[in-house]
């Protein structure tokens, strides 16, 4: 049985810079794939705007992948594809991996555990689309796979229900390649994707964008024919007059992602039910001492950079943690006001700090000229002021915890509020 | 209740809009009525005690224009002339297994359904009860083969390596006041009845069995002998057992017309061909009264039923452990109206169905699913186990069971046409007694065969039916012996239920296959897990194209007309 100080699940973006980093640290690493090829999801993403953050540069999703690739393979990465997480088992402080590939059934064992396995996309049976069952609703990765790495077009004219990143990226790709986007419905009144997005996918063909809409029913018995959309009043209901019936071949659905973690629900950590990812400390450690967490499995990131980052700060930690060198720390609780969306990490070290922390966070409504504060014990401590936030740009915020003060029973709270209003 | 006296309550009721008058053995209900429920219940009224007449309903719904049965595209002469022994008419559990049965003697045995697969209407929309038969009075044939249906499923199941759990049924009551009246009731089941597991369990027993069932249950009505089955797999196993006997099965054939001389068919033409069978055996569900209209043997009528299920995620599945439900002789509070909201039931693969509820319909083929179904089917199940949330839905279908009016099934002889039989009228619980049913229905096709020609036993039946290897389950030694053999066994497609390539290809390969996205997702479940087919779709979709080389544009999720991609994109064509 091979033994390994660090075993990375998922390579994608999270978890090859996780591998690097942990390789970097000197740790032994192993990136578990199941996918023929590395790179995750950005292999289907063949638009560009990949790596400003990190970059500086307009990169498609696989040249963003294709640095962090090479580098593993210069660093000589062990990476199995093809190849799928069966089991996972802990015994004392040594986890037990077993991987089924065409190879056949193999255990690994290992010290630290990375979990990088990013996440799904909620369905139109999760939002509740009834009617028939035909052939005709994708959602938008899914219909990014058949176009992009296939070459196959699922629709020629189509509706686009959500305004989810994927399925603005999509409504651009669809129409490029000739077919017509009849319109992109989203049932809050706000977008839900970047406004750069909005503007270079949607505003720059003409596709129009519905807000307070949603798709209700489908229509066709074998391929779609048609869809039912409605209006949708402040309170989410449906605005049962508003219903309108659209002739089209296809539904794309952009309604959500959820971080996959059912290998962390196997092990028993702790999920957060904000961001149904777990629940980690600052260095992305679990509720599970030795498993890390990173990428869009901890939660849903915007921009893959951050995703990045998180997993190079997963892949760092893992492999102090098996030097021995992590200092057991306890960790305080943050609790976060109504104004967040979600909060990650949700827990902050205690006692003498030593570095910078960061931070992400979405907002749970838009707020003009937003403040944030911290109170530790009663006493603000930290503020910053935002021209603006809102719920799509994920906001991040790097904290220098020494200033905190924080003691072991210390209560931590997350103020944002709006300003104006 | 006689002619006269009925007519004068249907006055009363409709006001003289219909009448019913008895024919030949038929309880005929005509006239013309605005809604379906007054169409159901006038039908209802004029049910008969005597179990030989049925009521056939020729009441005209106005303002509507009934929907005629969906035909397949497909035009052929691939059956054209063919003369079997037996025709079977539907291709779900009656129609699968009736064929297997027949397939134990030397037959040619026919089967056509007008659908992509098998079991896609009935049988392929139900939750899969096998019922212990103790909802059932004496005397009807449904509570006569629930018994002896439910008794042969270990056997048939392990034959066709089909997963089957016995996984017990409670009915838990909130109110100790019912206990005398269920105590007896039990015991009418059981010593009367003959549904001899049935028992009353303490709500302590209860709650050490079914922890999470609400707390307010008092005590439960149990039977150890209900279980769970997956319907459509096993119709298909069923199906391709017979298959592998000799029987022949013809997908995508309609039966649109019948020649019947001298109160016998002589050739039915369908889409493919006129065929020229000895004998039909009618087990088309919700058309079972068409077909019996095609060959001038119509004598019951089909009220069709639509019910929803929801199928949760597998981390719900702790919910139940086996199939639950509550009952109280009061309506729950938020059952609007609703009586019938089924049950929760723990399925073989892992996760909780819920439902289905009870609506009638003059749609057979609508499967269209709504929000009321479900939200009644949960206000309801919600007082069954409190931790019961829609949140953990991944999808729900509907279905449509075909009852006739006396609620019972029918299955005898033609009654004018000779070489005819019917097995219509089959609703819940006709996946339990299907098995029981095939049997004695095999036993009358063959003895109606014998006034004819010698019927002999198939020396070479075999009775079972050798399943795709569920790599997922083996052992690690025996799973990468399996690999080392065939390594298209290690390469995961289905990330959520765990379905490898190589099963996959063992499902395009069996000698009954159908060659779609949702052949293969019902052969093996890909696209059933949480993630409904978004990452695995296109790999199947491609591995489909690939073993039959054809483009991927050629793959269809289902029917002919259910096109998953248009063709290449235009940078493809460049």
């Amino acid at each position: 049985m091979e033994r390994l100080d660090v075993v990375v699940i998922g390579g994608g973006p999270a978890g090859l810079a996780a591998a690097i980093a942990a390789d970097k640290e000197g740790a032994s690493v192993l990136i578990v794939e199941r996918e023929a090829r590395l790179g995750g999801i950005l292999k289907q993403c063949i638009h560009d705007g990949f790596g400003l953050v990190r970059f500086g540069e307009k990169l498609s999703g696989p040249e963003y992948a294709e640095r962090f690739i090479e580098e593993c393979m210069g660093r000589n990465i062990t990476c199995l594809t093809q190849a799928f997480v069966t089991d996972i088992q802990k015994k004392g402080k040594t986890f037990f991996i077993t991987v089924v590939d065409c190879h056949g059934v193999h255990t690994y064992e290992s010290t630290s555990l990375i979990l990088a396995t990013g996440c799904r996309e909620r369905t139109a049976k999760q939002v509740f689309i009834h009617g028939t069952r035909p052939a005709g609703v994708f959602t938008a990765g899914t219909a990014q796979h058949f176009v992009n790495l296939m070459g196959e077009m699922v629709t020629k004219r189509c509706v686009i229900l959500g305004s989810g990143d994927i399925g603005l990226i999509m409504a651009r790709r669809l129409t490029l390649e000739g077919a017509k986007v009849l319109g992109v419905y989203e049932v809050k009144p706000e977008p839900s994707g970047l406004s750069r997005n909005i503007r270079q996918c949607l505003e720059d063909f003409d596709i129009p964008l519905h807000l307070s809409h949603t798709v209700t029913r489908v229509f066709g018995e074998e391929r779609l024919t048609g869809v039912e959309v409605a209006a949708v009043d402040a309170n989410g209901k449906i605005v049962p007059e508003s219903r309108e019936r659209i002739d089209c071949d296809a539904l794309i659905l952009s309604v959500g992602l959820i971080p996959e973690n059912e290998v962390a629900k196997q092990l028993g950590i702790e999920l957060d039910p904000a961001t149904k990812g777990p629940v980690c400390d600052t260095n992305f450690m679990t509720s599970v001492p030795g498993v890390f967490s990173c990428g869009n499995a901890l939660h849903v990131n915007d921009l893959v950079d951050y995703v990045s980052e998180s997993g190079e700060l997963a892949g760092a930690s893992a492999a102090r943690y098996c030097k021995g060198e992590a200092k057991t720390r306890r960790m305080v609780s943050i609790e976060k006001d109504e104004g967040f969306a979600y909060l990650v990490p949700q827990q902050l070290p205690s006692g003498e700090q030593d570095g910078k922390v960061t931070l992400y966070f979405r907002s749970r409504q838009s707020l003009e000229q937003a403040k944030l504060t911290i109170d530790v014990d009663g006493k603000t401590v930290f503020s910053r002021d935002y021209r603006q936030v809102k719920p799509p740009e994920m906001e991040r915020l790097v904290l220098d915890t020494a200033k905190l003060e924080l003691k072991e029973n210390s209560k931590v709270i997350f103020h944002l509020k709006g300003g104006a209003d | 209740m006689n002619e006269k006296r009925l007519n004068q309550k249907l006055r009363e009721k409709f006001g003289g809009r219909v009448s019913a008058r008895l024919e030949n053995d038929c309880m005929v209900v005509s006239g013309h009525l605005e809604r379906w429920q007054d169409i159901v219940e006038a039908c209802n009224m004029c049910v008969q005690k005597d179990k030989r007449i049925h009521v056939v309903n020729d009441i005209v719904l106005d303002g509507v224009e009934m929907p005629t049965m969906r035909l397949p595209k497909i035009q052929d002469t691939s059956l054209e002339g063919c003369s079997p022994d037996v025709l079977i008419i539907g291709g779900g559990i009656s129609g699968a297994s009736i064929a297997r049965e027949l397939s134990k003697w030397k037959l040619d045995i026919l089967l056509v359904d007008k659908e992509a697969d098998l079991a896609v209407h009935a049988s392929g929309r139900n939750d899969g009860e096998v019922h212990p038969g103790v909802d059932l009075g004496k005397g009807s044939l449904k509570q006569h083969y629930v018994l002896l249906g439910n008794k042969m499923y270990g056997e048939v199941c392990s034959q066709l390596e089909v997963p089957f759990r016995r996984c017990g049924q409670y009915v838990g009551f909130t109110d100790w006041l019912t206990l005398p009246a269920i105590f007896l009731y039990a015991c009418h089941r059981k010593y009367i009845c003959g549904v001899k597991d049935t028992k009353i369990v303490s709500r302590k027993k209860l709650r050490e069995a079914e922890p999470e069932l609400n707390p307010k249950f008092a005590f439960a009505l149990y039977n150890s002998s209900a279980g769970c089955v997956c319907p459509y797999e096993l119709t298909i196993a069923y199906g391709e057992n017979a298959v592998h006997n000799g029987a022949k099965i013809s997908l995508n054939t309609a039966v649109t017309d019948m020649q019947v001389e001298n109160g016998k068919i002589v050739s039915v033409m369908t889409n493919r061909g006129r065929i020229y069978p000895k004998l039909v055996i009618n087990a088309a569900g919700v058309f079972a009264e068409d077909v019996a209209r095609m060959a001038q043997d119509r004598f019951y009528s089909i009220h069709p039923r639509r019910g929803t299920n929801s199928i949760l995620d597998k981390g719900a599945g702790h919910l139940v452990q086996s199939i639950s439900s509550i009952k109280t002789l009061r309506k729950p509070a938020g059952a609007a109206g609703h009586t019938k909201g089924g049950g929760l039931l723990h399925t073989v693969d892992g996760n909780i169905l819920a439902g289905p509820d009870a609506v009638e319909t003059w749609e057979k083929e609508n499967f269209a699913t709504s929000q009321e179904s479900i939200d009644n089917v949960f206000a309801k199940q919600q007082h069954t186990a409190e931790g019961l949330r829609k949140q953990d839905i991944i999808t729900y279908f509907t279905g449509v069971r075909a009852p006739v009016f006396e609620e019972d099934f029918i299955l005898e002889r033609g009654r004018k046409t000779k070489n005819l039989i019917h097995c219509a009228g089959i609703q819940s619980p006709g996946l339990t007694t299907a098995p029981a049913v095939a049997l004695d229905l095999a036993e009358l096709a063959v003895s109606m065969l014998s006034e004819q020609q010698a019927v002999e036993k198939n020396p070479e039946f075999d009775p079972v039916r050798k399943a795709i290897p569920r790599v997922r389950e083996l052992p690690p030694e025996e799973r990468a012996k399996l690999i080392r053999e065939n390594p298209d066994y290690g390469i995961i497609v289905c990330r959520c239920e765990e379905i490898s390539k190589g099963e996959i290809l063992d499902a395009l390969n069996a000698p009954f296959s159908v060659h779609t996205v949702d052949g293969i997702k019902k052969r093996l479940r890909p696209g059933m897990g949480r993630c409904q087919g978004g990452f695995c779709m296109p790999l199947v979709t491609k591995i489909i194209s690939e073993h039959d080389k054809v483009p991927v544009s050629e793959v269809k999720k289902a029917g002919a007309d259910a096109v998953i991609s248009f063709g290449p994109t235009r940078e493809q064509v460049k």
